[in-house]
């Protein structure tokens, strides 16, 4: 990942820090800039800072230290109404007293536009999101789904360029969530404004983003486009915190330019590629992902260390199989395989050895 | 699915699918078993309907004894008047053909009859009562019905003193009851012995045929000696009213067909009441001399006006009207007194409401917005009064309030005020406004607060990312969804201080005491309960009406208590 020259930085943190109580700080010196029109998702778990982040974006939270830049503009001292972002609240906090239509009016009264063009502007975003027969309803008339595309709507009818977005998706089940999921990223990418997306849902994350923010301890962790994120993990919390992960802990042995030799903890030696360790001797932790692993024979790379292992349990998921195997002393190892035809049903207390692509095998910091 | 269908040896019966298919079909929905789905859901549902009602039972039981039994029964005291027509009976009867528009004095017959239950009550020692009751509606009737209660012995003792003067025996017991009783009573009277029920009178055959009054008022007198005095009647001497009755008997018929017992006797006083120097009593002039009021139709008028059952006089006494005999009118200027109350009391008691809007709106807001250890701390404070009792609360605000109290004192000391003119802030509307504001203010608070509680901060949030200013915020999207808080403590404080009573009347003075004083002035003070009972039902009517208007207005939907 290039990194964004704050010149043409859309939204811009720089050297950000947040602390309620004077104590402890819940944002660590956070540097961050967005291009314009980019969709970028705050992932991480709770109290990490990521939601404290875009309160303090949105004006509703004041920084400790540092600035926050739009379009080069410090918005340090502009109160949340004059910022004009738009944003879409976790519970949608569509007002319960209002119709559908007067919610979507709100943002465009508060700002005095007249009322042919208020109710023009209205009926054109119920139609953006499909929801233009709704607009007498009450919010509570409405199902979760249809009351996140109002909110929606209501965020984007002033025309923001900048659309904050505090897991809206959170109460929707699972269908209604991956439909607009699709839906928000497809809006978003029409209306070329700029995103920022906060959730803890690392699959939302990974399927809606430009670039994903992961967030730990009020740091960001690493910051890139998902398939980055997903297969290059730059340490050890975003290899377990980004889909499922497999672990082994060892000693580095030897490095080899790009490759390196990890010992594990019951002496099997294993090939990796060395991330955020540097000398022979320092402990680390190996990260491959379930589905990266092989057991055929066949498959396997000439001369790459392979590892003895026990079937522990199989479970049949449809899609794919899923075989849990004690490696190394550790009984969570899991891999993943395509259900094809010709595919292998391992069978519980059968003894198989399993290699991988060193590429694949990262060795990352022992925490 | 019940267990018989899952019994494989009865596949025969109905199952699921089969009731399914049936419902189907046209026709209410069964259940498993073929019965209908209404039906056993009900079936199911009863066991916990009774023990829903087995839980509230003890309550309901304690609220209909205590709270829903003497107020319907309260209530019922405002229209309820027995006591004219039960105290006097033939009056009442007697009334029925006078007409009171002419301006007359009813005939003799009334008189009469007044004499007869006047006399009854006076011995039952009801008079005075009936008295106090009729007060209500004319002044001076009270003193007119005690008086009367012993003057008209007068008029009997005169027949009785020229009676006893022919035969000593006319002033004595056994002759009476010879006479007036039949044979097998008498023998049973002999041989009753103190502690045993006496016998129950009985005429002497043919005696009502000779003596007709007599025998009604010797009755009248057996039954009372036997249930209210338990004495012997050949111990006890009769009523007066029985000589009077046995003067006109005498006077007005025929003896000499009587043979029974003492007919000697009987015949001597017949010719002594024939005798031109026997002394008679003329009724009318009785009651004139006991009072001259008597002679006032006026008084006739209240007796025939509120001799029905029920009244509609003390509900007409309640709005400042009175019965007069061409219908209901208002009483003149300087008598009305319950509409000027009635007014005042809910005029103060919306200004009550509304200051304690204006007061507990930001304390609630405040409240509901605060970190949780803050706000507890707050929660505390609102919910002190309740932990004081209510009257030192009120007298504290006689301490503060009074011309020589704190503020007065403050004031003057600052110099804002001169010591000759001290402010007036008690005794007044203004010390029962404020003191009852003070006191109802959490009333107020808490459902405030409780609706405030469960607006999402999100809400301001979102109206301020929209553009809003923190005022269109506050005043478009906050403020009205705090109206059902709003609602709920308007309705709650103006409920209880439109029925407020005790401060009121500690600081409320002549000028800021509510409707309630007076009604306990009626119960406590003068008695008067069916008007003191009108005036509560016309309170509850008040209330009523006013939840009804909010519920037409607001909708009673809107109201949250949390």
């Amino acid at each position: 990942m290039a990194e964004t020259s704050s010149g043409d930085a859309f939204v811009a943190f720089e050297r950000v820090q947040k602390s309620y109580d004077g104590e402890n700080l819940v944002v660590k010196d956070l540097n961050l800039t967005m291009p314009k029109g980019e969709f970028l998702t705050m992932l991480g778990p709770s109290g990490s800072g990521k939601t404290t982040c875009l309160m303090m974006l949105a004006g509703f939270e004041t920084a400790t230290h540092g600035e926050i830049k739009i379009d080069g503009v410090s918005i340090n001292n502009i109160p949340p109404h004059k910022r004009g972002i738009g944003m879409v609240f976790q519970n949608y906090a569509l007002f319960p007293h209002m119709t559908i239509a007067e919610n979507l009016a709100f943002p465009l009264e508060v700002r005095k536009m007249g009322k042919s063009d208020r109710e023009a502007k209205v009926k054109r975003a119920l139609e953006m999101v499909e929801m233009g027969a709704f607009g007498g309803r009450r919010p509570a008339q409405l199902s979760g789904g249809q009351q996140q595309r109002v909110a929606l709507a209501r965020a984007l009818v002033f025309e923001p360029e900048l659309v904050l977005m505090d897991e809206p998706l959170g109460a929707l089940d699972k269908q209604l969530r991956e439909k607009m999921q699709f839906e928000i990223t497809h809006l978003a990418h029409q209306l070329g404004i700029t995103t920022v997306y906060v959730t803890h849902d690392q699959t939302e994350a990974l399927t809606m983003s430009d670039r994903v923010a992961v967030f730990d301890d009020g740091r960001i962790q690493q910051l890139d486009p998902p398939d980055v994120l997903y297969e290059e993990p730059k340490n050890s919390f975003v290899a377990q915190f980004i889909g499922e992960n497999n672990t082994l802990e060892g000693v580095l042995t030897e490095i080899r330019g790009d490759t390196c030799v990890v010992k594990l903890d019951d002496g099997q030696m294993i090939d990796a590629v060395p991330i955020n360790v540097s000398k022979v001797g320092e402990k680390t932790r190996v990260s491959i992902r379930p589905e990266r692993v092989e057991f055929n024979k066949d498959r396997m790379s000439e001369g790459a260390h392979t590892l003895k292992a026990e079937v522990l349990e199989f479970i049949y998921m449809g899609d794919i199989f899923r075989t849990r195997l004690r490696v190394a002393g550790n009984d969570d190892f899991v891999i993943k395989t395509r259900n094809a035809p010709d595919q292998v049903r391992l069978t519980p207390g059968s003894q198989i050895e399993i290699g991988w692509l060193p590429q694949d095998c990262r060795a990352l910091d022992a925490v | 699915m019940s267990e018989a269908t899952n019994d494989p040896a009865q596949t025969g019966g109905p199952t699921p699918e089969t009731a399914l298919a049936a419902a189907d079909q046209k026709g209410p929905m069964l259940a498993a078993d073929g019965t209908p789905l209404k039906k056993s859901l009900a079936r199911a549902l009863r066991r916990q309907k009774l023990r829903a009602l087995m839980l509230i039972a003890p309550l309901l039981l304690f609220v209909l004894v205590t709270f829903i039994a003497p107020i319907v029964d309260m209530l019922f005291r405002s229209v309820e008047n027995q006591i004219v027509s039960d105290t006097l009976p033939r009056t009442v009867v007697a009334l029925e053909d006078w007409d009171a528009d002419t301006g007359e004095l009813p005939g003799d017959a009334v008189f009469q009859a007044a004499y007869e239950d006047i006399f009854y009550a006076a011995e039952r020692k009801l008079h005075t009562r009936l008295g106090t009751r009729l007060n209500y509606e004319m002044t001076g009737v009270s003193s007119l019905f005690r008086k009367s209660g012993r003057g008209l012995d007068d008029i009997g003792e005169v027949y009785q003193d020229q009676f006893k003067d022919v035969d000593r025996a006319w002033d004595k017991a056994p002759l009476w009851a010879e006479m007036m009783g039949s044979d097998a009573w008498h023998a049973q009277a002999e041989a009753w012995t103190k502690g045993e029920p006496l016998p129950e009178f009985e005429l002497r055959a043919g005696i009502a045929d000779v003596l007709p009054r007599t025998a009604a008022a010797y009755a009248a007198f057996a039954e009372f000696q036997r249930v209210e005095e338990e004495k012997s009647l050949l111990k006890e001497e009769p009523w007066t009213l029985v000589h009077t009755a046995l003067y006109q008997d005498l006077a007005a018929g025929d003896v000499s067909g009587y043979t029974g017992p003492h007919a000697a006797e009987l015949a001597e006083l017949d010719a002594l009441v024939a005798s031109p120097d026997f002394e008679t009593v003329d009724i009318r002039a009785a009651f004139e001399d006991i009072d001259e009021d008597w002679m006032d139709p006026e008084v006739w008028t209240t007796i025939k006006m509120y001799s029905p059952n029920y009244t509609s006089g003390y509900f007409l006494n309640a709005v400042d009207m009175q019965k007069t005999p061409e219908g209901a009118e208002f009483r003149d200027e300087d008598e009305r007194i319950y509409g000027l109350l009635f007014k005042r009391t809910i005029f103060m008691s919306l200004v009550i409401t509304f200051s304690c809007i204006m007061l507990a709106y930001p304390v609630a807001y405040l409240l509901a917005n605060l970190s949780a250890r803050s706000a507890n701390m707050l929660m505390i404070l609102v919910l002190l009064p309740f932990w004081t009792s209510l009257l030192v609360r009120t007298s504290a605000w006689k301490v503060m309030l009074q011309q020589q109290g704190v503020i007065n004192d403050v004031l003057v000391w600052l110099g804002l005020v001169g010591d000759a003119d001290r402010l007036v802030m008690i005794n007044n509307q203004f010390g029962t406004i404020v003191a009852m504001t003070h006191i109802l203010l959490p009333f107020m608070i808490l459902p405030m607060y409780s609706v405030m509680a469960t607006i999402p901060p999100s809400y301001t949030r979102a109206a301020k990312s929209l553009g809003a200013t923190n005022w269109t915020a506050f005043w478009r999207v906050y403020f009205p969804q705090s109206i059902p808080g709003i609602g709920a403590g308007s309705i709650l404080v103006y409920i209880l201080s439109i029925g407020y009573y005790i401060t009121p009347e500690i600081v409320g003075g002549t000028t800021g005491t509510f409707i309630s004083n007076r009604i306990a002035y009626h119960i406590s003070s003068s008695l008067n309960w069916g008007l003191a009972a009108a005036l509560g039902t016309i309170l509850l009517a008040v209330v009523l009406l006013l939840y009804w208007a909010y519920d037409r207005i607001v909708g009673i939907d809107n109201v949250k208590l949390g």
